[in-house]
């Protein structure tokens, strides 16, 4: 199934705003290593703009929205 | 005395006496300093009912024992007043050089009485204080005054002053200083004006008196560490600045939009901090002593200028329907020159839109550019004309729950006491919508701000729909707040550092022995204190509320569809933790257990 991921602040160096990942039912750190990402790096993960798991199983339609440490305002 | 110089100036501007008075120690160790101290100080000597336009209103401008030491951000200074905008206590922080360069000249704070027949400025030289004439600035735009008073004094000279917004008395008027740090919020600058005081300038030789330099070393080098291997205070803000936020809020589905008729905004990246950093960053431009340095300066059209906060993208930005990032830069631009509070001033606007796209404010109203969701051109033109009250900028002058009420739909002004709500949408995010409701300044995020654990993760994640527990956390950071602003640092070191932290860098300076538990304890008692002057001003208890739309309402689509806010369920346990009546009142016991009686 394809996964839509959303990358942010320094996550879009080298891989640009958003990027689609195909893989068979894939848990969430699965996408984020296929594209270089690894957990620690990750500060805030959301699924569907809701709170998500690294171990979480994906299912088609959903889309990730990763980001670094970033701040607040 | 360590940490404070132990002496103020109380200035009459009606008489032009100035006095050098005493600071009882006693009175700064419990209040602190800065929002504490000036507090205390506005319970003491004005009626809470006054007229925030009176001269009897004073004007406290009010520093910490922080300010202007070798610690990580201590630069900040407070100025407290009654505000015009809400009726409450107004308290409201900014950072730059100005609140260290007071220190430097010999002072913890100012206290501005009466109000001047005529236009004045006030020149400050260590012991040296004068009364100028401001004739010749009166109308000009905050760089323009502070270039020519720089001119005059020196340009090391640091300059705070009003703008014509604060002149001209709008009720979303600030406070600047260097040109583009704002004492923004709750109306501080329309103060000032109404006493013909347009500027304070300030220059100085002394040192703070420091009581442990080698311990104050030591803090500083572990706090410091602390904040550059955060990855919020070590890399995001350094990075992108607050900007940042717009595509994380945005993509939690809680970023307001069409004046929060909306809680997603698909476009919202072409106003984000990542584009602003590829397009439009110049430098970064950091306060007094900061090593976070979140501040941005960017070039637009060959024109260089200060770089606007996230909340500010936010409210001329989305807000208003508009995703134009060159146009809403050149809005906080003029902010700042016409010296006007960015959160209430585009929010302001919003909410006038929302009148205009219900037709209460008709077509023929708008002399200009018509004030409609999306018109990017629309924003310049009214921050203008509502700096100046010229045609309808005269109501948008006067805040959007004024605005509103006008028209019939006080409902309309996403507002919390009559002062407009910062960029989060609290019917997605639970516990930031009890701390809007309970703030003591009205609708504010940096009085406790808890996106911080229920978006961003720190000190850890909470889930944002949830209500259990989040009344504690909302009680918790409005305490270690209001003992952090009182401190003379900058709020955002919270990301970092813990109430030990700050135990320790007061104690070194300061000579005290404050626990984590008593810097807590001192922030509860300024939080009861800003609570008893809003009671005695006549805020009942049952302005603790959200705006009808955010409790009804649910957010019609985007990943936060169908939340509204829970703020019924909340706010029980919140009197309780906090030791008040079901009704919200202090009880006499914890105000007698707070030293407050």
């Amino acid at each position: 199934m394809m996964i839509e991921v959303r990358l942010f602040a320094t996550f879009r160096n080298n891989r640009g705003k958003k990027v689609y990942v195909e893989l068979d039912h894939p848990r969430v750190e699965d996408v984020l290593q296929s594209i270089g990402i690894e957990n620690d790096e990750v500060a805030i993960l959301l699924v569907n703009g809701q709170d998500g798991r690294f171990d979480q199983e994906l299912v088609e339609g959903d889309y990730l929205s990763v980001f670094p440490p970033v701040g607040g305002g | 005395m360590y940490g404070y110089h132990g002496k103020y100036l109380r200035i009459n501007l009606k008489t032009q006496e100035v006095k050098v008075e005493t600071l009882d120690l006693e009175t700064a160790k419990k209040f602190i300093g800065g929002r504490g101290l000036g507090t205390k100080f506005m319970m003491d000597e004005v009626d809470p009912k006054v007229d925030a336009f009176s001269p009897e209103n004073k004007l406290m401008v009010v520093t910490g024992p922080l300010t202007g030491t070798a610690t990580p951000t201590g630069g900040r200074y407070m100025v407290v007043t009654k505000s015009p905008l809400t009726g409450t206590i107004a308290s409201s922080n900014s950072g730059g050089f100005f609140g260290a360069e007071l220190k430097f000249a010999g002072y913890d704070m100012i206290i501005f009485e009466d109000k001047s027949d005529t236009p004045v400025y006030i020149n400050i030289v260590d012991d040296k204080v004068e009364f100028k004439s401001a004739d010749h600035l009166w109308g000009k735009l905050v760089g323009q005054v502070t270039d020519e008073l720089q001119a005059e004094h020196g340009e090391k000279a640091r300059v705070m002053t009003i703008g014509p917004a604060g002149e001209k008395l709008s009720r979303l008027a600030a406070i600047m200083n260097e040109k583009d740090r704002a004492a923004g919020r709750s109306g501080v600058g329309a103060v000032m004006g109404s006493k013909n005081l347009k500027a304070v300038v300030v220059k100085g030789s002394n040192k703070v008196p420091i009581y442990d330099e080698a311990a104050l070393k030591a803090v500083f080098k572990e706090s410091l560490k602390k904040i550059r291997e955060n990855g919020v205070t070590g890399e995001g803000l350094p990075t992108y600045g607050t900007a940042v936020l717009v595509n994380i809020i945005n993509e939690n589905g809680v970023y307001p939009t069409n004046n929060f008729q909306l809680a997603y905004d698909e476009n919202a990246d072409d106003i984000s901090g990542e584009t602003m950093a590829s397009d439009y960053l110049k430098r970064k431009n950091p306060c007094f002593r900061c090593p976070i340095a979140c501040g941005r300066w960017v070039e637009v059209d060959g024109v260089e200028m200060a770089g606007p906060e996230y909340e500010t993208l936010w409210a001329f930005g989305s807000d208003c329907g508009i995703t134009d990032l060159k146009e809403v830069l050149l809005a906080n631009n003029e902010c700042n020159e016409l010296g006007l509070d960015t959160i209430s001033a585009g929010t302001t606007l919003a909410a006038a839109m929302e009148l205009r796209q219900l037709d209460l404010v008709k077509a023929e109203e708008i002399e200009g550019e018509p004030l409609e969701f999306g018109n990017a051109k629309s924003i310049v033109e009214w921050t203008k004309k509502m700096a100046y009250r010229e045609g309808f900028g005269d109501k948008l002058a006067e805040g959007s729950y004024r605005l509103c009420e006008m028209y019939g739909r006080p409902d309309l002004s996403m507002s919390v006491k009559k002062q407009e709500l910062p960029a989060y949408d609290p019917r997605g995010i639970q516990g930031q919508g009890l701390q809007y409701a309970t703030s003591n300044r009205g609708g504010c995020h940096v009085r406790g701000y808890l996106i911080s654990p229920e978006i961003l993760g720190l000190p850890e994640k909470l889930d944002k729909n949830a209500l259990d527990g989040k009344a504690f956390w909302a009680k918790a950071f409005q305490d270690l707040t209001a003992a952090i602003d009182s401190s003379g640092l900058c709020l955002f070191t919270s990301f970092a550092l813990g109430a030990d932290d700050y135990a320790a860098l007061i104690n070194a300076v300061c000579g005290t022995d404050h626990t984590g538990d008593t810097v807590f304890a001192a922030g509860e008692r300024i939080w009861n204190i800003e609570k008893m002057f809003n009671l005695e001003s006549g805020i009942a208890p049952s302005e603790d509320k959200l705006p009808r739309r955010l409790l009804e309402d649910g957010i019609p689509e985007g990943p936060s569809k169908g939340s509204v806010n829970q703020l019924d369920k909340l706010l029980p346990e919140y009197y309780e933790l906090r030791g008040w009546t079901t009704g919200g009142i202090p009880t006499d016991e914890r105000l007698d257990e707070l030293g407050l009686k």
